[in-house]
């Protein structure tokens, strides 16, 4: 039984992992994703890691990916070109991959750890459920894992940092300009009369008021 | 199953997110490819928790999680603003800081 739910969950997890680097639309790459993550939370549980797979499932397949879902829908699917510039990218890139694994392989195989052909020591029952695990990381692990709160902070402040727009929009700045323009005309849209043609909301904007009818009216 | 079998496992998926890396030039493919070679770290460490017997390892995961959910909201972040500048999403032409 145990074979069978380990191949089980290895074909999905190997099938999940291939699907995301060969799926030419990325949102496609995160369904692969998400079943590449439940497989692994199958591992974990034959691992006897019962609170990790919980945390997998809720955290990865449930917040996370639906982030990637929206990030995706957001700025649309298919970007990639067929343009190639390196070279032989596409052929040398699997190869390299191959023989990273066959590296990685021999390193771990040829080590000298003798428990690493057995299935580990008997464990009790209570291995790896969330009692033992907050146990450890509010006794033994606290620095990592206050450091990992303030961490947490800190990724949610930069983000709102990162993709929060700006309200102030200053004309001549390089690039960001005509996405400010764009969000500032956005907003100013509801308040605005909605009967205006749009060329000349623009040009109420951008210019001084004027005693043009569009600035008399709003 | 030996612990053998999770290893080896574990670093085929970190080869094939590996590749992908290499491979992929959209910058949210390669967030995803990221992800796999996270999730392939964590598999490792938590085969190895077993092996040894007590579960610091798993410990080392789950903060390895918390990491990844924070590498992949600022990478996200990134990915919406270059979105909105009108930047091309293509990690071969957003190339000003290479030297």
């Amino acid at each position: 039984m145990e074979e069978v739910l380990f191949f089980a969950g290895a074909l999905g997890a190997l099938g999940g992992a291939v699907g995301v680097v060969a799926m030419r639309n990325p949102f496609y790459s995160v369904l692969a994703l998400i079943v590449h993550l439940f497989s692994l939370a199958v591992l974990f549980l034959l691992l006897s890691s019962a609170f990790l797979a919980a945390a997998q499932v809720v955290v990865y397949a449930g917040a996370v990916m639906v982030l990637y879902v929206f990030v995706v829908a957001y700025v649309g699917g298919d970007h990639e070109s067929a343009w190639e510039p390196i070279p032989g990218q596409q052929l040398l890139a699997p190869l390299l991959g191959i023989a990273l694994f066959v590296e990685l392989a021999i390193a771990v195989l040829a080590s000298s750890f003798l428990a690493l052909g057995t299935e580990g020591p008997e464990v009790s029952p209570g291995f790896g459920d969330p009692a033992a695990i907050g146990y450890l990381l509010l006794e033994k692990f606290l620095i990592p894992f206050e450091a990992a709160s303030i961490l947490l902070l800190l990724a949610a402040v930069g983000a709102v940092v990162l993709a929060g727009h700006q309200r102030k929009s200053s004309p001549g700045e390089g690039p960001g300009v005509p996405s400010e323009q764009r969000f500032a005309r956005e907003e100013s849209n509801p308040s605005g009369d909605s009967s205006q043609p749009p060329h000349r909301r623009v040009a109420s904007e951008e210019g001084p008021p004027g005693p043009s009818p569009a600035s008399g009216s709003a | 199953m030996s612990i053998e079998w999770y290893i080896v496992l574990s670093s085929l998926l970190f080869a094939v997110g590996a590749t992908g890396i290499l491979i992929r030039r959209s910058p949210v493919v390669i967030l995803l490819c990221l992800e796999l070679m996270l999730n392939a770290g964590n598999l490792a460490l938590i085969a190895f928790s077993r092996m040894v017997g007590n579960q610091e390892g798993q410990v080392f995961a789950l903060i390895v999680m918390v990491v990844a959910a924070c590498e992949v909201v600022v990478g996200l972040g990134l990915i919406v603003a270059i979105f909105r500048r009108k930047l091309p999403l293509d990690v071969d032409e957003l190339r000003e800081l290479r030297g």
